[in-house]
């Protein structure tokens, strides 16, 4: 828990999120119009989604199974049934003058989300609640001086409001929180968690309060953060704003912020943007949605095994430390190359190749594991090399290298520049000799009593060999000659 | 409950309707008489009955996930006031 320093002691952040998350479906909410992000504007729209007099919403069922889904793997409760209202406001890209969301009876209840924190230690964070609703049109304000543009494709596509309990402590946490989210909605495919493509998007709820009190805070809201880092930012200079606020006598104002990602700050909106009384009532378009249990049942068979769930297994059958179980299991796509490479190998060595020098590789790149230029079959090839002593991890490393520029395969690549790993006692010994007859002054140093020489002697060795000794035989060598 | 001249005025900037000043008391009284003909609806006891939605009692029914509809840009754009290219374009709204 990291607290903030004011001038007149410690302070308590306590942050909820309100995440909105794209439903992963073909068609929208309400309508047969397509989803797909990147079409020309406005044509993905139907007349329903541009509220056309006399058109009725006739709701997508696929949306109302990859909301409950999603409830099962955040351990939620499921409402058999539960109500569309309408939420009443005026805006240039919501044309029906109302949003068709879900108010007092929500499709999934309370639920749990488990962070894993970068120090090792977890912490459950709360699920208030996840409902269904509409999206809104784009407006887009910087293509003209004096008008705006708006684009209708997204109207009508169905969200997943996620709302958390204000259970987080600090900007860790907070991301900590939208990673995981994100992660199982990805497991359970029903939504791709794109925040740049704004399928994924934010509302920060952050209060400060003396450390040790248990009462909250004054809240404020910061709307649509866009990034995981922006998020953390938001918290970073909203938690400093509100403690000076505090510190120097004044109150914080309930209101609605958002976050200038240029100037780094937050700063309100103009009140007359949140006069909202948004007069929710039942829409009578649209009859109560009643859920199976059998049919909620039927769902939960089909989960896929989970983040946590993958990290357990990994830490059980491969032995892997809970930190690299955590970095393997984030991205499922990562999860499912690990174990590509791991399977009847060493999961340990696996592990430590692919959290290493196989992430390192694909960042420099700025590639993803999809289009990695080395495969789990040839990094699982290079494994093996390692593991039935053909050449050293040091050695390895080069090999890697010379499959991310080559794409060739790592038992070619050892023969083609004869990179084997000399085991052979006779050759090593050989070198030995060589190095300690060639640096006599330093044998006397050593033998009266400079062990550090030691280090010296195999860097030495493993210079004339091209580091192609097997270390373990070397030192071992070494160590008997020099002690003779 | 009762009706006053400030809360037309808020449900009429909520509605964006104008209503001149000098209508809105009579807006006020029309609006009271609504509200007190339903207010007969508390004569009637509803302790054992489940808050409700809607008194059909029809299961609500569910579309495939099917694109079936969208190209239709010239219908979507017919009633628009103002557009450049295919987009509607309103008034600068600024954040």
């Amino acid at each position: 828990m990291a607290y903030v320093q004011g001038q007149t002691g410690e302070w308590e952040m306590v942050i909820g999120l309100e995440v909105h998350a794209q439903v992963t479906s073909n068609a929208k909410l309400f309508s047969g119009a397509a989803t797909e992000f990147g079409a020309a504007p406005n044509a993905q729209v139907s007349l329903v989604d541009a509220a056309f007099p006399g058109m009725l919403p006739v709701i997508n069922g696929k949306c109302v199974e990859q909301a409950v889904r999603t409830g099962l793997g955040l351990q939620a409760e499921i409402n058999l049934v539960s109500v569309f209202d309408r939420k009443n406001y005026f805006y240039a890209d919501l044309p029906p003058g109302y949003q068709i969301s879900q108010y007092k009876n929500p499709i999934v209840g309370k639920g749990e989300i488990v962070l894993d924190l970068a120090d090792g230690t977890s912490r459950t964070i709360g699920i208030t609640r996840l409902h269904l609703e509409q999206d809104a049109g784009k407006s887009m304000h910087d293509q003209s001086p004096n008008e705006t543009y708006v684009d209708l494709n997204r109207a009508g596509v169905a969200l997943m409001e996620i709302v958390s309990e204000p259970d987080m402590r600090s900007g860790e946490e907070a991301g900590a929180y939208l990673k995981k989210l994100r992660a199982i909605m990805r497991y359970l495919g029903t939504c791709d968690g794109n925040m740049e493509e704004g399928s994924m998007r934010c509302d920060v709820n952050l209060s400060m309060r003396r450390k040790g009190d248990t009462k909250l805070g004054t809240r404020c809201e910061i709307k649509n953060v866009n990034s995981i880092r922006f998020v953390q930012q938001a918290i970073e200079f909203e938690s400093h704003r509100q403690v000076e606020l505090l510190e120097g006598g004044n109150v914080v104002k309930q209101e609605t912020r958002l976050w200038d990602t240029t100037k780094g700050e937050t700063r309100a909106m103009r009140s007359k943007e949140e006069a909202h009384d948004y007069r929710y009532f039942p829409d009578p378009d649209l009859l109560p949605l009643k859920l199976d249990q059998k049919w909620v049942n039927d769902i939960k068979m089909t989960l896929p095994e989970l983040p946590d769930q993958k990290k357990d297994r990994f830490i059980r059958d491969y032995g892997l430390k809970s930190y690299d179980a955590m970095v393997l299991v984030a991205e499922r796509a990562s999860a499912d190359f690990f174990e590509a490479v791991a399977k009847g190998r060493d999961g340990k060595l696996a592990a430590n190749w692919v959290t290493g020098e196989f992430f390192g590789a694909l960042n420099k790149l700025g590639k993803t594991v999809n289009d990695s230029p080395v495969s789990a079959q040839a990094l699982g090839e290079l494994v093996d090399l390692i593991s039935n002593q053909t050449i050293s991890n040091r050695i390895a490393k080069d090999v890697f290298e010379a499959m991310l520029e080559t794409g060739k395969g790592a038992a070619a690549l050892v023969e083609e520049k004869g990179l084997r790993q000399v085991t052979d006692l006779g050759s090593i010994e050989k070198s030995i000799d060589e190095i300690l007859t060639a640096h006599a002054d330093k044998v006397a140093e050593y033998k009266s009593g400079k062990d550090k020489l030691f280090g010296f002697f195999v860097g030495q060795v493993m210079k004339t060999t091209g580091g192609k000794a097997n270390p373990a035989v070397l030192n071992e060598l070494l160590k008997k000659k020099l002690n003779s | 409950m009762s009706i006053d001249q400030t809360t037309v005025v808020k449900i009429a900037h909520l509605a964006r309707l104008k209503i001149p000043t000098e209508e809105q008391k009579q807006v006020a009284g029309e609006l009271n008489k609504i509200l007190e003909w339903i207010t007969q609806l508390d004569e009637v006891d509803v302790t054992a009955v489940e808050p409700m939605s809607s008194v059909n009692d029809v299961p609500l029914r569910w579309r495939d996930d099917i694109v079936t509809d969208g190209d239709k840009m010239a219908d979507i754009m017919t009633n628009a006031p103002a557009k450049t290219a295919d987009f509607f374009t309103v008034p600068k709204v600024v954040e």
